[in-house]
C-alpha cells in the first residue's frame, strides 16, 4: 500500500456551508418562506427538501421550514427557483431592512 | 488524503512485456513509431489524440496495440484536440498514466486545456511533432507550435534523434510524475517523425523498474467529494473546516516553482536514465567541443544533430566553435547555461520559430540569462528552417564563419546586433 500526503498541491473546495468563506456578504436579496405553501411545513415531515438539496452554499437547515444561515446565503435564489409549492420569494435586502434588525 | 494501489493493477503492470514486433534491442525506426513505442513501454493507460500531419502516425501505432490486445488502455477516438486534452486531464484525474500527441494547430487548438492541465499539475506526457503554424497552410517542419505554448506552464523537452525521442517519453513520464507537471516531448516533423533510424528499443521489464506506477496527487475519493479547482480567488481564504487555503497567486507560485525544482529533477532522471539503459537523452542541454570554443552555437531538436557536422567542418577550418543543445527549454536552465557561455566571445542561436515583432525565442532567453550572470558576450539571432525550408550543413557552416570573421574584424554592425538574421531566406 502505497500513500501520499496531497497537501496543498492543486486548489478544491467540498460541499460544506462555509467552505466559500463568508458568502453571505454578497447577498442582495433573501429567500423569504411563505409557510402556508410549503409541503414540509404542511406535512411536519421530512419530504420534498429540494430547496436545501439545490443551495449551493448549505445554508438551509435541513427541516420543516428549515432556516436559512444568513451568514452563508448568498441570496443566488435556486431555492426559490428549484422549489415546486413555489414558498419561497427573493425579497431585496433593501425592502426587508425591517427585518434584518431582528436577524 | 491516501490513495490504495491497486493490487491488480499491479500485477498487470509486472507482468507486460514488449510489443510482439519490438523486441528490446536494435531496430530501425521512425520518430513516430519511437514515441508510440516509448508510451507502450510505460504501459500508458488511457490515450485520446485526434489525428494531424505529421503526428498521425504516433496514434494510428498506438491504436493498432490497443486493436490487437498488445496494451491494455482506453484508446478514446475524439473530435478535436480541445476533447483529446479534456480526456487526458480527465483520466489523468482519475489516476491513470495517459498520452496523447499532436502538432502546431492542433496543439494550439489545445491551448485552453494545456493551461488546465498544468494548472491541475496533472503528469501528462504529449508528443509534440513541431509543425509550422498556418497561414499560410503548412504541414512542414518548424518549432513554432511549440514555442507558442511556452507559458502554458508545461515543461517542454526537445529530442535531437529518434532515439532521444523514445528515451525522453520514458523519462518524461518519471519527471512528471514526481513533480506533478505534465511533459512536452517535442521533435521536428519529417526531420525525426519520419524519417527511420537506427535506435535501440528499452525492455519493458526495465522500464517498469525504472518507472515505478503512477499515484495521483489528489486521489478521487467518493467518501471524501471534492471539487478540483473551483473559483479561487486572489487571496487565500479560510474553507469550512478552519484550514487556511490558498489563493490563486498562491498556487500559480507553487506550480513556478514546481517547474523551475524540475530543473533538478530532469538532470536527476536523465543520469539514472544512463545508469539504467547505458545512455544519455541530453540532461538540460547537451556540449559539443565547447570548452576551447570562443564561438557557440546554441539551438534545440533534430538542427542540434546537424549542427555536430558543422562544428566538426569549422574545426577543421581552425575556427574555435562548440555547440549547445538545449533539450530543456521550460524550465530554462539559465544558471547552468550561462555557466556554460562564460567567457565566449560570440554566441550565434538559431531558432526555427520567430517571438514576432523581436528575435528567435531561445536567443531572447539566452541573452536574457546572459545579462543575469553579468556576461556580455554578442548574441546574435539566426532564423532558419521555417515552414520546412531544408537547412542545410553548408549553410550554417558558411554563416558561421562568415559571422566569425565579421566579429574578429569588428565589422558587426547594429544590424546584425539588434535584428534577427535570417538564413537562407530569399525575399
Ligand atoms: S422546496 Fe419548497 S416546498 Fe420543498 S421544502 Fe423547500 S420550501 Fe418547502
Ligand atoms: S439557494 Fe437559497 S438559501 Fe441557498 S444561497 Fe441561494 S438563495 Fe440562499
Amino acid at each position: 500500500m502505497n500513500t501520499r500526503d496531497c497537501g496543498h498541491i492543486i486548489s478544491g473546495s467540498s460541499p460544506a456551508k462555509g467552505e466559500a468563506g463568508k458568502t453571505g456578504e454578497w447577498r442582495t436579496q433573501r429567500p423569504v418562506l411563505n409557510r402556508e405553501k410549503c409541503l414540509a411545513v404542511k406535512a411536519n415531515k421530512d419530504i420534498c427538501y429540494q430547496c436545501w438539496a439545490f443551495c449551493p452554499e448549505c445554508a438551509i437547515e435541513r427541516k420543516p421550514g428549515g432556516p436559512v444561515d444568513l451568514t452563508y446565503c448568498k441570496g443566488c435564489g435556486i431555492c426559490a427557483q428549484i422549489c415546486p409549492a413555489d414558498a419561497i420569494q427573493m425579497e431585496n435586502e433593501y425592502d426587508s431592512s425591517e427585518q434584518r434588525k431582528n436577524d | 488524503m491516501t490513495v490504495l494501489n491497486n493490487e491488480k493493477t499491479i500485477s498487470i503492470y509486472n507482468n507486460s512485456s514488449n510489443p510482439k514486433a519490438y523486441p528490446p534491442g536494435k531496430h530501425v525506426l521512425t520518430g513516430n513509431q519511437s514515441a508510440a513505442i516509448g508510451a507502450f513501454l510505460c504501459g500508458v493507460q488511457v490515450i485520446a489524440a485526434y489525428p494531424i500531419t505529421p503526428q498521425s502516425p504516433v496514434v494510428e501505432e498506438l491504436s493498432k496495440f490497443v486493436e490487437d490486445g498488445e496494451l491494455s488502455a482506453e484508446f478514446v477516438p475524439v473530435e478535436s484536440e480541445h476533447s483529446a486534452m479534456g480526456v487526458c486531464i480527465g483520466a489523468s484525474i482519475a489516476g491513470a498514466r495517459v498520452f496523447t500527441a499532436t502538432s502546431a494547430n492542433g496543439l494550439a487548438y489545445m491551448c485552453e486545456q494545456l493551461h488546465w492541465a498544468s494548472g491541475s499539475r496533472l503528469p501528462i506526457v504529449m508528443g509534440c511533432v513541431n509543425r509550422a503554424m498556418a497561414a499560410p497552410w503548412s504541414v512542414l517542419n518548424d518549432q513554432q507550435d511549440s514555442m507558442s505554448q511556452r507559458d502554458a506552464g508545461w515543461i517542454q523537452l526537445f529530442c535531437r534523434d529518434n532515439q532521444e525521442i523514445i528515451d525522453t517519453v520514458i523519462q518524461a513520464y518519471r519527471i512528471a510524475e514526481k513533480v506533478y507537471l505534465p511533459v512536452m516531448v517535442c521533435y521536428d516533423g519529417y526531420i525525426l517523425s519520419h524519417t527511420v533510424m537506427p535506435l535501440e528499443v528499452p525492455d519493458e521489464n526495465k522500464v517498469k523498474k525504472f518507472l515505478p506506477p503512477y499515484i495521483p496527487h489528489t486521489p478521487i475519493d467518493i467518501n471524501n467529494p471534492v471539487n478540483i479547482n473551483p473559483v479561487t480567488l486572489g487571496e487565500p481564504r479560510y474553507n469550512a473546516n478552519g484550514v487556511l487555503c490558498h489563493g490563486y497567486m498562491e498556487h500559480k507560485y507553487l506550480h513556478h516553482k514546481a517547474l523551475r525544482d524540475s530543473l533538478n529533477i530532469i538532470e536527476e532522471v536523465d543520469s539514472e536514465y544512463k545508469d539504467t539503459f547505458g545512455r544519455s537523452a541530453g540532461g538540460l542541454f547537451s556540449l559539443y567541443k565547447t570548452d576551447d570554443a570562443e564561438v557557440v552555437i546554441v539551438c534545440a531538436g533534430s538542427l542540434s544533430k546537424m549542427n555536430i557536422l558543422v562544428v566538426d567542418m569549422l574545426r577543421e577550418q581552425n575556427i574555435p566553435i562548440g555547440l549547445v543543445s538545449l533539450r530543456s527549454y521550460r524550465p530554462f536552465p539559465n544558471q547552468k547555461l550561462s555557466a556554460a557561455l562564460k567567457n565566449k566571445k560570440l554566441i550565434l542561436t538559431i531558432d526555427k520559430s520567430l517571438s514576432y515583432g523581436y528575435q528567435g525565442p531561445i536567443c531572447i532567453d539566452v541573452k536574457s540569462c546572459l545579462f543575469e550572470a553579468g556576461i556580455s558576450s554578442i548574441v546574435i539571432s539566426f532564423i532558419a528552417g521555417l515552414g520546412g525550408r531544408d537547412i542545410k550543413p553548408y549553410e550554417i557552416a558558411e554563416t558561421a564563419y562568415d559571422y566569425w570573421n565579421k566579429f574578429l574584424n569588428n565589422e558587426l554592425n547594429s544590424e546584425n546586433i539588434y535584428e534577427s538574421q535570417w538564413i537562407n531566406c530569399k525575399y
